[in-house]
């Protein structure tokens, strides 16, 4: 180690894809604008999904004006745990998620009670369009808050683990797993302080994890080791993934995936700007993978389904000690 | 294909933008450096006399090319008279008329002229050999031997009137020589002789006029040249001792044996000229210049706007650089700053605070309105009410800390209000959503971010030399669109991302 960088040459040869090359080569090239809207309104994923017969949690219901706010509490009744989040959210902001009820309060998953004000408050803070892209008025959501299996219970501190996928024109290229520290209040996002680890794409076992660019090897909380978890039911993860890209025809697209104890993984969101994190958790580069993804495509005369593309995936990028 | 099309986009404003500063520079002579002066001279001819009755006309010759200087502008200071120019022979001259005139009349002519180029000549058509005259013996046989003798140590036109000059100026002439040579004549009759004695040897030679541009010179007298044409252009020779070239700063008034100054029906007539020294600003020169060769380029540029409008300019046309210098830092370094382009609008508020008082007024407003927007964020208000509040608590915190700081004496805290305040309340509002949804480290970090892009663009922006290039060449800009382009394309690394990615070298 020692040194506190990584010189250009040596980022190339590990074919790290750095932002400017993100957005410039990739973001541009594959991912028509007019396409947005569909990962960028969960609510419009949400239906798309659905209509393919994907699974995604269960919508509560949607709060478009302030007058339905009033009657946020009527809306809520009998409703012991759920997740309200902005429609247009972008990078985790803005997600409140509610673990159960405690008397006339509402217990959130950092443990701190809220009031039905609160909640109130935060619901007509994302119709303004406080957490919204370029702060647009929005809708808020109310969804149901998943039920996480245990598999990942020991290396995250309360919120939902979950597992984002890099889908590159259709295949799977590369995933890591976002486990919530007490740091990111139970939010799944690198930045703002989950930790991320590495999935081998092979096995679907994790790998080392990453923390605010750093490689850890127990989870910050916890104290439990990151690496060796292996994800159920890996293929069908990775067929999940690689549908989504027929979806919506954007050709480089994170996706979210969360395990559900009872029903299995669930589509949570999509992202037409997945970070860039994912690579340091693999200790790997995506460009790489990228090109052989390129080259897979123009070597064959017709398009393949997701089946195929990610049981080609699976194979070629598995991990080889 | 895409490349090749950004590339020749690039490469055509580059030229376009060059080119155009280049015949700026070097035909209109506009400055590279700011505050760069010129010399001008505004010469003047006083035309004096007693008219005699009748109908008056005074005819004054005018310069007209002179060789080496342009004339900027002239006027003619003459009440009750007709005017007109007109050309007569090789002269321009100022025709003055007037149906009455009583008691002495004085008229003035008034030209700014600026120099060109050190070494003008006149480079009019060679006029053809002249024909021999006939100077009378013994003059003939005296003329013939001393030409013949000039001829042989001499080499082309202008050496040999060189060498005729120098023979007749010798202290102990020759014996052909001394034929022609009167003890006391003047300037004007010697050029003469040697104007006759040239066309001996069938060389055009011409009398010139001029005067000396010196400083404060109130009685400038003229002076008398001699000029021969070596078929190419007009070549000046000093009459008294051959050599070439005009005195310095020797501002050619009129050609020929002529008086400067013919008049009728009056009497006593005086002519004087005067120099003065003019420092002007090189913009307004060639400003001028422009307008006398009709240049399209400069009627419509920015100095044809009014003063106020073109200091509004001088700062406007600024952004642009700092919008390029946000590029750079954003995306090859890799800066974090709260908005895109907020960092420039705040380093323009700092051309008025300095940047010390800048940054320590900006870190005071935001702090303080960053406390108060978390104490609102208790109140649950909605966001365009809240934001509105935000602006509200700015202006008075920016009133109360002018108050603050001139009761203090700090009059540093008065420029404040040029802060763009919605600018700030806006800033506020995103960092406190930073700070409670991410870290406050992270909004921390964006808040410096944006304040060292603000100084550093201050810093690009408050440069004198630069301001000066882009106002008077705002053609420059297409350079700064150029490279904005350029950068648009570049896909390799930030340099932020070297040390986030650090993790992927070897461990």
């Amino acid at each position: 180690m020692g040194r506190w960088f990584i010189s250009p040459w040596e980022l190339r040869r590990r074919g790290v894809l750095g932002m400017n090359a993100r957005n410039g080569a990739f973001i541009a090239r594959y991912n028509p604008r007019r396409n947005y809207p569909l990962v960028d309104d969960k609510l419009q994923t949400k239906a798309l999904a659905l209509e393919a017969g994907i699974a995604v949690p269960e919508l509560y219901g949607v709060i478009e004006t302030q007058q339905q706010i009033k009657r946020l509490g009527k809306l809520l009744e009998g409703r012991e745990d759920f997740v309200i989040k902005p429609a247009h959210g972008a990078g985790g902001d803005g997600i409140l998620v509610i673990t159960g009820r405690m008397g006339e309060g509402f217990r959130r998953a950092n443990g701190k009670l809220m009031d039905l004000e609160g909640v109130a408050h935060h619901a007509a803070n994302i119709l303004s369009g406080m957490y919204s892209l370029g702060g647009q008025p929005d809708k808020a959501m109310i969804e149901y808050r998943v039920q996480f299996d245990p598999l990942f219970e020991k290396v995250s501190f309360q919120g939902v683990p979950d597992i984002r996928t890099v889908v590159y024109r259709g295949y799977p290229v590369m995933a890591m797993v976002r486990l919530p520290t007490r740091e990111a209040d139970g939010k799944a996002n690198l930045h703002q302080g989950a930790v991320g680890a590495g999935v081998d794409m092979g096995t679907g076992e994790t790998l080392r994890g990453v923390w605010h660019n750093r490689v850890i090897d127990q989870h910050p909380d916890t104290g439990a080791p990151i690496s060796g978890i292996p994800i159920p039911d890996w293929s069908r993860l990775l067929r999940l993934a690689a549908h989504c890209y027929d979806l919506t025809d954007l050709g480089y697209l994170g996706v979210d995936v969360v395990l559900d104890r009872d029903q299995g993984p669930l589509i949570l969101e999509l992202n037409a700007r997945p970070g860039l994190a994912i690579q340091i958790a693999n200790d790997e580069g995506l460009a790489h993978r990228i090109a052989q993804v390129d080259q897979r495509l123009e070597a064959l005369d017709q398009a393949e389904d997701a089946e195929a593309r990610s049981r080609w995936a699976q194979e070629r990028f598995a991990r080889k000690d | 294909m895409k490349r090749f099309h950004l590339t020749l986009l690039v490469m055509a404003l580059l030229i376009t933008s060059l080119s155009v500063v280049y015949y700026k520079v070097t035909v209109l002579g506009f400055p590279l450096q700011p505050a760069q002066t010129v010399d001008n001279w505004v010469v003047e001819a006083r035309v004096a006399f007693e008219p005699t009755g009748g109908a008056v006309t005074a005819q004054l010759v005018l310069p007209d090319n002179p060789p080496g200087y342009g004339i900027l502008d002239e006027n003619f200071i003459s009440r009750g008279y007709g005017l007109t120019t007109a050309r007569r022979g090789e002269n321009r001259e100022a025709h003055w008329t007037t149906r009455s005139a009583s008691g002495r009349q004085v008229l003035y002519y008034r030209a700014t002229v600026y120099e060109l180029n050190r070494n003008g000549h006149d480079d009019a058509p060679y006029p053809g050999p002249v024909t021999v005259p006939d100077y009378g013996e013994p003059y003939h046989s005296a003329a013939m031997a001393l030409l013949d003798d000039v001829r042989e140590r001499s080499a082309d036109i202008t050496s040999f009137a060189s060498v005729l000059v120098s023979e007749l100026n010798a202290p102990t002439p020759s014996e052909n020589a001394a034929l022609f040579v009167q003890r006391d004549a003047s300037d004007t009759d010697k050029v003469a002789t040697t104007i006759s004695l040239l066309a001996g040897a069938r060389i055009p030679a011409r009398m010139v006029h001029g005067i000396t541009l010196t400083d404060w010179a109130r009685e400038a007298s003229p002076v008398t040249w001699l000029e021969v044409h070596n078929t190419r252009e007009w070549i000046p020779i000093n009459p008294h001792n051959g050599t070439t070239g005009y005195p310095n700063n020797f501002l050619l008034w009129w050609h020929g044996d002529t008086q400067p100054l013919n008049l009728e029906r009056a009497t006593s007539p005086q002519i004087s000229f005067a120099v003065t020294r003019n420092i002007h600003d090189a913009i307004d020169v060639a400003e001028q210049r422009a307008q006398l060769m009709d240049s399209k380029l400069v009627e419509f540029s920015l100095f044809g706007l009014p003063v106020q409008t073109q200091n509004m300019y001088r700062v406007l046309l600024m952004v642009p650089v700092g919008a390029l210098i946000i590029v750079l830092l954003r995306n090859i370094v890799g800066i974090q700053t709260f908005g895109t382009f907020m960092p420039v609008l705040i380093a323009l508020s700092f051309r008025e605070t300095q940047l010390l008082g800048g940054v320590v007024l900006f870190t005071l407003i935001v702090s303080l309105g960053l406390a108060i927007r978390f104490y609102m964020e208790h109140l649950k208000l909605l966001l365009v009410p809240r934001l509105a509040a935000v602006v509200i608590v700015v202006v008075m915190l920016m009133a109360a800390i002018s108050i603050l700081s001139h009761n203090l004496g700090i009059e540093q805290g008065l420029t404040l209000a040029l802060f763009p305040m919605v600018i700030l309340a806006m800033t506020i509002e995103r960092m406190s959503i930073v700070w409670e949804e991410h870290s406050p480290q992270d909004a921390i970090k964006q808040g410096l971010g944006s304040l060292a892009v603000a100084a550093v663009s201050y810093l690009f922006m408050i440069n004198r030399q630069l301001e000066h290039l882009i106002f008077v060449f705002p053609e420059l800009l297409l350079i700064v669109l150029a490279l904005t382009l350029l950068l648009g394309r570049y896909t390799g690394y930030r340099l932020t991302e070297l040390v986030r990615f650090k993790a992927l070298g070897k461990a």
